[in-house]
């Protein structure tokens, strides 16, 4: 893989980085709040069903983490198990797209 | 424990990436199921769903603490973040404890 693709896997996972970190303390807290006093499946989707602001959140958290994960898996698949080249990057991709296809189908199953 | 932190930061990212695929399908599929969160209820699965929270704010702690390292100069800090990722990262976890 050349050097210039390399700096941008390197810029896009710093900057997904970014993005993930406020997702990520938002989820956090989220989570924490939600999980008081127990849920049921019906409480949770009145809560989201329509929600267009968590949707449009959500889908940019989605799509963040189809960035971040496969470039933080990608340094180590190289470096622990040595697993460089064509193949590596293929299935990463596959991944990535799989990480984004389920995310926004859950998020539309949750939100929309 | 910059070194150890380090090691957490990846191995928290690993687990994490490899859990999103099924936190996906069941959002996808089970939520309307209240028998998945029925299931959810044993301490097996609640020790578990402790864990993946207190990984991902390890994880979030420890990311924090690379993009401050790598874009801001203060490069002696670089054991007080340690500290400070490690702390908050515990008490995320015993924030999510408490709340199950």
């Amino acid at each position: 893989m050349s050097r210039r693709t390399e700096t941008l896997l390197w810029v896009a996972q710093r900057a997904s980085a970014a993005v993930l970190a406020l997702c990520v303390l938002v989820h956090l807290a989220t989570m924490i709040y939600a999980v008081r006093g127990g849920l049921t499946g019906a409480e949770i989707l009145a809560r989201t069903r329509g929600n267009v602001a968590w949707l449009a959140f959500y889908s940019v958290f989605v799509v963040a983490v189809a960035v971040h994960a496969p470039i933080g898996l990608r340094a180590v698949l190289g470096e622990w198990l040595g697993w460089r080249g064509r193949a590596r990057e293929v299935f990463l991709a596959a991944f990535a797209l799989a990480l984004a296809g389920m995310g926004l189908w859950a998020v539309r199953g949750v939100f929309a | 424990m910059s070194r150890a932190l380090a090691l957490l930061h990846r191995l928290s990212g690993v687990v994490l990436a490899l859990y999103l695929p099924a936190h996906f399908w069941v959002l996808a599929h089970a939520l309307q199921l209240d028998s998945f969160l029925a299931w959810t209820e044993q301490p097996a699965v609640k020790f578990a769903e402790w864990g993946l929270v207190t990984l991902l704010a390890l994880h979030l702690a420890g990311g924090l603490r690379v993009l401050v390292l790598e874009f801001l100069p203060w490069r002696d800090w670089a054991k007080g973040l340690a500290a400070l990722a490690a702390g908050f990262a515990i008490a995320a976890g015993l924030a999510f404890a408490l709340a199950l």
